[in-house]
């Protein structure tokens, strides 16, 4: 329980701030598709006889460089969400068929898809941290480049940005973070850390300074209420996640019609 | 009828609402959509079951009441991609909760067999069972792939419409609220459908794959939607026989693969196509009779393009 709070935190705080961006870009569907993308990978890890973790990496970055690809445009007769979508249902189906050749039903399919909270050792939770660590040092290092090329990539182009270079890089970004958690919260269920909160800061706020914290300050009180809940009922934490984050979510789309409607008076 | 002529059946009658709804779900930009209401079939299966309700009741409440609050939410009919990751997370997590409470109820006695069922069956409910199917749901699944198709023929003209130009589509006289509504109800039905027979997770897959196939082989709007039926039909036969002759692969999960496979395939004949009648196009300065014809055939190529672009212009100039 210690270990799934340390680890929870950890992916709480990190989780919202790269979430952010991807919301910016409106990328929640990539970002999904990311996360399903590992459960192939940690299926196929699985069947080889590799740690899951390996597999995790190894297929959320080709996905990543797939996805990359497609960024605002048309390419050979298909356009982004069509890309993500095929990307999508491969993944899942390749997952499938992996799981089923691995003697059977694999029986943590559904821990693969709706993640195992509880049951987290001291190594994990390690790893969890540095990689943490890694991810916002480098995204504090491509940020203003990384924000001008979202919100305006012919200025960026002509600044002597490399834009597609940006681009593939968040999506690494985002590999990586989906796949520390993912094993916590599940492949289906990334979207509860990296996109509501993010979501419900951007209804409240465009600035960065203040919506990166509250999104933050949201996925953490979040994350611990869901654990605290989980261990004394039964149900798993993924439900008090999804319920909790989008209660946030919801409130702040309240929030921001009250004052419009105030706005508008 | 045996289990084979029931999957066929039952098959088939998922593939050709999938494959027409599909070219209009990528025209319209709408496949994070299509995902989330093949994804709510889960958890309106698990809630039917821990209800003690027909499981077919949930899947289709559950897509269908997905597909009107999505419709409601978006503007103008359309959700964007935030509203639907939050919505659609929040469906996710209900399904984990009926999941666990399914487990509890069957699992007072808590024994390692009965604990392998249950996960079995969710697997079932995500992954699907078409070699499973009865006759009565064959013919069930046949009915409302009729009724599906026949609502999206009714509903082709306005939709395409309202996809291609919406700003004239208004100014017509078309209700772009209650036509998106219908549409989105529609995308519902057909992945709850479509869940029953490659599963909640898949679904999405028969709605896609085939139709962005048909989209890198012509852009006519007829025409495209038929293609993609097609496409998912022989995908669909393609998937089921494969299953049947290797061991251990799935029939869901061998259906939407055949199915990408198609859209691998399209790519290449796209390709082919551009460079043959890129050359023709060299060829034509030489009076070459056939050359000519090709490129006029390239000629239609590029008009197909530069036809598919403006509607996305002005959807995302909105």
């Amino acid at each position: 329980m210690v270990h799934a709070l340390q680890a929870g935190t950890v992916v709480a705080v990190l989780a919202p701030v790269l979430g952010w961006f991807v919301v910016l870009r409106g990328q929640t569907f990539a970002a999904h598709t990311l996360g399903v993308v590992a459960f192939p990978g940690a299926a196929a890890a699985v069947f080889a006889g590799l740690p899951a973790v390996a597999g995790y990496y190894a297929s959320t970055v080709t996905g990543a460089v797939a996805l990359s690809r497609f960024r605002g445009g048309r390419r050979a007769g298909t356009d982004e969400p069509t890309a993500v979508g095929i990307v999508h249902v491969a993944a899942l189906a390749g997952g499938f068929v992996l799981s089923r050749l691995y003697d059977g039903m694999l029986p943590q399919t559904t821990a693969l898809l709706f993640g195992s909270f509880l049951g987290i050792s001291a190594g994990q939770v390690r790893v969890t941290l540095v990689t943490a660590v890694v991810v916002l040092a480098v995204l504090a290092a491509i940020w203003r480049p990384l924000v001008l090329a979202t919100l305006d990539p012919e200025l960026a182009r002509s600044r002597g940005l490399r834009v597609a270079v940006l681009d593939v890089a968040v999506l690494l970004l985002v590999a990586v973070v989906v796949a520390v958690t993912s094993g916590i919260a599940g492949a289906l269920l990334i979207g509860t850390l990296l996109v509501t909160p993010a979501a419900a800061a951007h209804r409240l706020t465009a600035r960065a300074a203040v919506g990166i914290p509250v999104a933050v300050l949201v996925a953490v009180v979040v994350t611990w209420a869901s654990l605290v809940l989980a261990f004394v009922s039964d149900v798993p934490p993924g439900f008090y996640l999804a319920a909790l984050a989008f209660g946030a979510f919801g409130s702040a789309v309240l929030a921001d019609r009250v004052r419009s409607v105030a706005a508008a008076r | 009828m045996s289990f084979l002529t029931n999957a066929l059946v039952a098959g088939s009658a998922v593939a050709v609402p999938s494959g027409l709804l599909g070219w209009f779900v990528l025209m319209r930009r709408q496949v994070f959509a299509g995902d989330a209401l093949g994804h709510v079939a889960f958890t309106g299966a698990l809630a039917a079951a821990a209800f003690g309700v027909d499981v077919r009741v949930g899947l289709f409440v559950g897509t269908v009441g997905l597909a009107c609050v999505l419709a409601v939410l978006g503007r103008r009919a359309r959700a964007d991609d935030i509203v639907i990751g939050a919505t659609f997370a929040l469906v996710l997590g209900l399904g984990v909760f009926f999941l666990a409470r399914l487990s509890r109820a069957s699992g007072r006695g808590g024994d390692a067999g009965l604990q392998a069922e249950r996960a079995a069956a969710a697997a079932r409910s995500l992954f699907g069972s078409i070699l499973g199917l009865t006759t009565r749901d064959a013919l069930v699944l046949a009915a409302v792939g009729l009724v599906v198709s026949a609502g999206l023929v009714a509903l082709a003209r306005p939709l395409l419409f309202s996809g291609l130009d919406p700003e004239r589509a208004r100014a017509r006289g078309v209700r772009e609220r209650l036509v998106g509504t219908l549409f989105l109800v529609l995308v519902g039905v057909a992945a709850g459908q479509a869940s029953q027979a490659v599963g909640a997770l898949l679904a999405l897959g028969l709605l896609v794959a085939p139709a962005a196939a048909a989209r890198r082989l012509t852009a006519r709007p007829y025409l495209g939607p038929l293609v993609a039926a097609a496409i998912g039909l022989v995908a669909t036969w393609a998937g089921i026989a494969v299953s049947r002759h290797v061991d251990g692969v799935p029939a869901s999960a061998a259906v939407v693969l055949c199915a990408t496979t198609a859209f691998v395939l399209a790519g290449a004949a796209r390709r082919c196509r551009i460079r043959r009648s890129a050359a023709a196009f060299a060829g034509r300065g030489r009076g070459d009779a056939r050359a000519a014809q090709a490129a006029s055939a390239e000629q239609g190529v590029v008009r197909v393009d530069l036809g598919a672009e403006p509607g996305r212009q002005l959807r995302d100039g909105r």
